[in-house]
């Protein structure tokens, strides 16, 4: 119990500090998150729109597999980020090993199947609901995609916030791609995996308190921003 | 639309901006969890960042782990504590050579109650073999480390086959040194760990050092340096600059001052 209450203390006093090395973990920690939902949006709404919207060969499957990607243990997906990248793999040259790079790679690849099934999802549904009007106003496939995803929008956040969520969460990932350096791929939750097994274990817990923090803010901010453009229905 | 289309392209160029980071005179270097987790890299490394220039990036792993990142080449400096693995990435022409840089020494830990009643003990295999005869619970790495590696060494000394009480009294938690001890700690369970990394550890609960001083203890650091002539892109200057360091009498004096409640960790030995 110890542990605990001290962690909220430590927490606190974190937030209150932010000390120099606090600031940059979480720097980098939201930097790559962001970049790598970025990426993941950029090819997973479209990809999720098309998924929803057309038939094409080895459409079911597609669904499937992204639809169970949803769940693709970081673990694995860091390992084969890792073989990939590995000097003696095939992109070896680009030297991306244990950079930012390689952990904003591999957080897209665990974000894209969330990004991209909820919103076939969601698009899907807008879809059954709008078919008459864009029907009657001859609206092409592409026209249509568009439409259907600017008209999502605000649905499509919370696939966006589900996808950040995944992100700034996992650990086994960035721990292979990024190993962990001190000053230039550390991140929270490799941070709080190193403080645990040093044995600090209300540092670490209070790291994890200040990462909640921060997911929280985050969702929040956004959600905020969401309500100040929404046209009000009143 | 133009907007979100200058986010993207927003997105594209941050993201392309990454690998401009790397761009600064660094090399990387693959080591144990036991150099990092004991606080030894964050005390030397700025030393000879700031005497060099040369920044050291420390990915602190398992020594099998840390072996296999260097076969690759994706470290330009191999920093571990097994001394067979060591001589035979040399012998294999991964390495260039192998440098004697310091030595610390394993402990048997265990919990205050001693259920084996191996106490005082400075014989590790027969104090492995009572543990055994109790069947009491051992916390093994089980992630082919150098502690681990070592542990299994003097199983073999103690003629016990601790594998097949694996999930029984034995217990491989297939993880650092740091988060073996946090479980042997929870567990009340006896585990080998090296000396450096015991003195940090803060979650010690009521583990203390049981058996020590047995030779077959003796636990010796090296550093290797990645052949050039298997992977082109090594930094070969910039990795040999820091082993050279290491073993210069700066490099030695820095590890020899490195202390934790006043004890050193880490004892220099460059030939």
């Amino acid at each position: 119990m110890n542990d605990i209450t001290a962690a909220f203390g430590m927490a606190f006093a974190m937030l209150l500090d932010l000390d120099r090395d606090l600031i940059e973990i979480v720097g980098l920690s939201l930097r790559v998150s962001f970049l790598a939902v970025g990426l993941a949006v950029l090819l997973g709404l479209p990809l999720g729109a098309a998924v929803a919207l057309y038939r094409f060969p080895g459409r079911t499957v597609l669904h499937a597999l992204l639809t169970a990607f949803m769940g693709l243990p970081p673990v694995v997906v860091g390992l084969v980020v890792y073989l990939l990248l590995s000097r003696a793999g095939p992109l070896g040259v680009l030297g991306l090993l244990f950079t930012p790079a390689a952990m904003i790679l591999a957080q897209c690849l665990l974000v894209l199947p969330i990004v991209a099934a909820l919103s076939a999802q969601i698009v899907a549904d807008l879809n059954r609901e709008y078919d008459e009007q864009l029907r009657s106003l001859a609206a092409g496939p592409g026209q249509r995609l568009v439409t259907l995803l600017w008209d999502g929008r605000f649905s499509l956040l919370t696939a966006i916030l589900a996808g950040f969520g995944r992100a700034i969460a996992e650990v086994g990932a960035v721990m292979i791609v990024g190993g962990n350096i001190a000053h230039s791929t550390r991140v929270m939750t490799t941070a709080i995996a190193l403080e645990t097994s040093k044995g600090n274990l209300a540092l670490a817990l209070g790291l994890g308190l200040v990462l909640i923090v921060l997911a929280l803010t985050v969702n929040l901010a956004v959600l905020a921003l969401r309500d100040a453009v929404r046209p009000s229905h009143g | 639309m133009v907007t979100r289309r200058i986010f993207l392209a927003g997105f594209i160029l941050a993201a392309m901006t990454f690998p401009g980071l790397a761009a600064e005179r660094s090399i990387v270097v693959a080591s144990t969890t036991s150099t990092e987790n004991s606080g030894l890299f964050g005390a030397i490394l700025p030393i000879f960042e700031a005497a060099s220039g040369i920044r050291v990036k420390i990915v602190a792993v398992g020594t099998g782990q840390a072996i296999k990142l260097a076969r690759n080449g994706d470290a330009d400096v191999l920093l571990v504590h097994h001394r067979p693995s060591e001589e035979a990435f040399v012998g294999q022409g991964f390495g260039v050579k192998r440098f004697s840089i310091m030595y610390n020494d394993f402990v048997l830990v265990g919990p205050e109650n001693d259920p084996a009643g191996v106490r005082g003990l400075t014989d590790a295999a027969t104090a492995l073999a009572r543990i055994a005869a109790a069947k009491a619970i051992f916390a093994s790495r089980g992630d082919d480390s150098g502690t681990h590696k070592k542990e299994l060494e003097l199983w073999r000394a103690a003629k016990v086959h601790a594998q097949a009480a694996s999930g029984q009294w034995y217990r491989e938690t297939g993880a650092g040194m740091g988060a073996t001890l946090n479980t042997a700690s929870a567990l009340g369970a006896y585990v080998l760990a090296d000396r450096g990394t015991w003195i940090a550890f803060a979650n010690k609960g009521d583990l203390g050092i049981m058996v020590e001083g047995d030779a077959r203890l003796f636990n010796p650091y090296g550093a290797i340096l990645v052949n050039p002539a298997r992977h082109r892109h090594i930094k070969a200057a910039e990795g040999q600059a820091f082993i050279d360091w290491l073993i210069s009498p700066a490099g030695q004096q820095a590890i020899a001052d490195y202390k934790r409640g006043g004890r050193q960790l880490f004892f220099p030995n460059a030939d």
